[in-house]
């Protein structure tokens, strides 16, 4: 960037008297410091650091590798579903019914190919498409309606979490449904959701892989295609968007149905590694990846975010999940310690943006 | 605020130019908007030529929002015409009015604040490289492109990295009108450019209106400030409870009488009389009912 190689000089000569470009002689060139700390996921990462850093010292357990394996599945699993919540919450909306949609969708592939006696894979395929079809309706009610996320998606979370137990106990007579791991395909389905592999001797899950492979697909949209300027622009000023010719209801409707992907990839996940799938199971944990977010440094208003924020925001919620276990604490002190993350990663976020966009 | 060393405003002052001038661009014909039982707008007639100005004056409430909304395709009209190159149109879609060169540049929804100005001049219609599943934005095109035009236009910006909303008021309206100007607009709708700005901001504004105007395009500038909109009109609309009160070319009304349509014209005679007879008010130098009402042959031009 040859922003780093102006910086110098522009401090000690005056002002529109550069050699070269002509400027307006207003703005001073801010330091790389401010600058770098106006990137959205520069506080998050400090943290994660700090975090990290305490635990490596409070915990011994954490410094092997398999503990860091541990952690780094225990983040994936948060930090899927965090990405497109993040990507949403850029775009001015966020979605109530993502913990349960997980659950939704791993119970729609288990039940469907069970009680037809069918190949995992068309269950999987039902998963998706319900699951988009959720995100959907999430999208399109809050652009018909016009009333705000917050109220749609508390509807449709509380209509999935009756339907899930509802409908699971009037099919299985259970509140879980049936083990499915000797069903035809289930060992290919595993293989792409839930497998692990050796490196170095520790096994690492492949959630981690596909949880960065996200990321980065998530990092180089928002950053570098026509879609990713239009999520911006829906969440920093919805009418300004639409006037410009940014169809809105397209990338707002689509934003939510990437909310849907992310749950059917985490459901899958869930249902492949426990071949069973908990109906009650998913309340709350939609605040989980909607904090990752936030402590990830998305604006909670819209507009402003990152895709490698969440990354590290899922990366400190794993971080401090495993820490406390591996410290030997009571565990129960996790969410008291989350809450502080939150609170002080927001504070850091304001006080961050407020220093480095100022007039 | 940006500098220019262009001739100043001294250019502001138009030449005359006429019916002549070519055929409309956009033109209303008894046009009008229902919401409901309310009529916002009633038989509108107005005409956008190329390389003119057309300034629409009105108070609040007098129906220019819902003018330009017609215009601009955010809502449909509900009787008369409106035509495009004489061909009458309903938009349903901002975009549909932008495919026929009708840009918008709002007050205040010129912008995403937050967003880096380069986005902001590209949004909606961005460059971009590469075939499909890797098609991305053509970042340096845009920033080169942005920064010729916004100094094409006499706005210099150091950083076009920075979020448009740490630019003033004026700045950013500037950058709206270049980003239109560029993007092939054949008409611009300015929505209220200098309502919410200062005496010098305005200047700079309507140094741009003036700039855009040369560059042949037709503009359609909204405005309760008359002075501002006799500096660079050349025809004059008032609207005034959804209807036209006037409609007149620069060479048949004064900035005395435009600034008297716009105060409310017959209305302010009467409550002169009014305040005639409360001591202590001067209305010796009031205008008279019978000055304000039809349009006159042409004065010399006012000093504003």
């Amino acid at each position: 960037m040859g922003m780093t190689q102006q910086a110098a000089p522009a401090v000690t000569t005056p002002p529109a008297s550069g050699p070269s470009k002509q400027t307006d002689g207003r703005t001073a060139q801010r330091s790389l410091v401010v600058r770098l700390l106006a990137r959205p996921e520069v506080g998050v990462f400090l943290g994660a650091v700090a975090v990290f850093v305490f635990f490596l010292v409070a915990a011994p357990p954490v410094r092997e590798a398999s503990s860091m394996a541990n952690i780094l599945y225990q983040s994936s699993t948060i930090g899927i579903m965090a990405l497109p919540v993040a990507l949403l919450m850029i775009g001015g909306e966020f979605d109530l019914s993502s913990g349960v949609a997980v659950i939704t969708s791993a119970l729609t592939a288990s039940m469907i190919s069970y009680q037809l006696t069918m190949n995992v894979w068309v269950g999987v395929v039902a998963a998706l498409v319900a699951s988009l079809a959720i995100g959907m309706f999430n999208g399109w009610m809050l652009i018909r309606t016009g009333l705000p996320s917050f109220l749609v998606t508390l509807g449709t979370f509380l209509i999935l979490q009756g339907v899930n137990l509802a409908v699971t106990k009037l099919i299985t007579d259970n509140v879980a449904t049936d083990n499915i791991s000797d069903m035809d395909g289930f060992g290919q389905a595993k293989a792409l959701f839930a497998s692990s592999f050796a490196v170095g001797g520790v096994n690492v899950k492949v959630t981690v892989v596909w949880w960065l492979v996200f990321a980065a697909l998530a990092t180089w949209v928002l950053l570098r295609t026509k879609y990713g300027n239009w999520v911006f622009a829906v969440g920093g000023n919805q009418d300004s968007a639409r006037a410009v010719g940014v169809p809105v209801t397209f990338t707002k409707i689509s934003l939510f149905m990437l909310v849907g992907f992310g749950a059917w990839f985490v459901g899958m996940h869930n249902l492949f590694s426990f071949s069973t799938v908990q109906s009650g199971e998913g309340v709350g944990q939609e605040l989980i990846y909607i904090a990752a977010a936030v402590i990830g440094g998305c604006l909670l208003t819209g507009g402003y975010g990152s895709a490698i924020g969440p990354v590290f925001g899922a990366f400190m919620f794993g971080m401090v999940n495993q820490g406390i276990v591996y410290a030997g604490w009571n565990p129960d002190w996790f969410k008291a310690f989350l809450g502080v993350m939150l609170l002080g990663a927001t504070l850091i976020n304001l006080w961050v943006r407020r220093t480095a966009t100022r007039r | 605020m940006a500098t220019t060393n262009e001739p100043g405003t001294q250019s502001a002052v138009v030449k005359d130019t006429g019916p002549e001038a070519g055929r409309p661009v956009v033109e209303l014909r008894g046009a009008g908007k229902a919401y409901g039982n309310i009529r916002a707008l009633h038989g509108v007639s107005l005409q956008v030529r190329p390389g003119e100005v057309t300034c629409v004056l009105g108070d609040n409430g007098a129906g220019k929002s819902t003018l330009i909304k017609i215009i601009s395709g955010l809502h449909q009209h509900s009787e008369g015409e409106f035509l495009v190159d004489g061909e009458a149109v309903r938009f349903t879609t901002p975009r549909q009015a932008l495919d026929r060169g009708i840009a918008t540049v709002y007050q205040d929804l010129a912008t995403v604040p937050l967003m880096p100005v380069w986005r902001n001049f590209f949004l909606g219609s961005e460059i971009t490289r590469g075939p499909w599943p890797v098609r991305r934005l053509d970042i340096e095109a845009m920033k080169k492109t942005a920064d010729e035009e916004l100094r094409n236009m006499g706005i210099v910006l150091d950083d076009l990295e920075q979020p448009i909303g740490t630019l003033s008021g004026g700045q950013r309206q500037c950058v709206a009108i270049a980003r239109a100007v560029h993007f092939g607009a054949r008409v611009l709708i300015l929505d209220e450019p200098t309502a919410a700005l200062g005496v010098k901001q305005s200047g700079v504004v309507l140094k741009y209106i003036a700039a855009a105007r040369d560059r042949g395009l037709g503009v359609i500038f909204i405005t309760h400030n008359p002075h501002h909109a006799y500096m660079v009109g050349d025809h004059f609309s008032v609207l005034r409870l959804g209807t036209m009160e006037l409609s007149a070319a620069r060479s048949e009304v004064s900035l005395e009488e435009l600034t008297n349509h716009m105060a409310g014209g017959a209305e302010l005679a009467a409550l002169k009389h009014e305040l005639a007879q409360v001591s202590g008010v001067d209305v010796e130098e009031l205008p008279e009912e019978e000055d304000l009402t039809a349009p006159v042959p042409a004065t010399p031009e006012g000093k504003s």
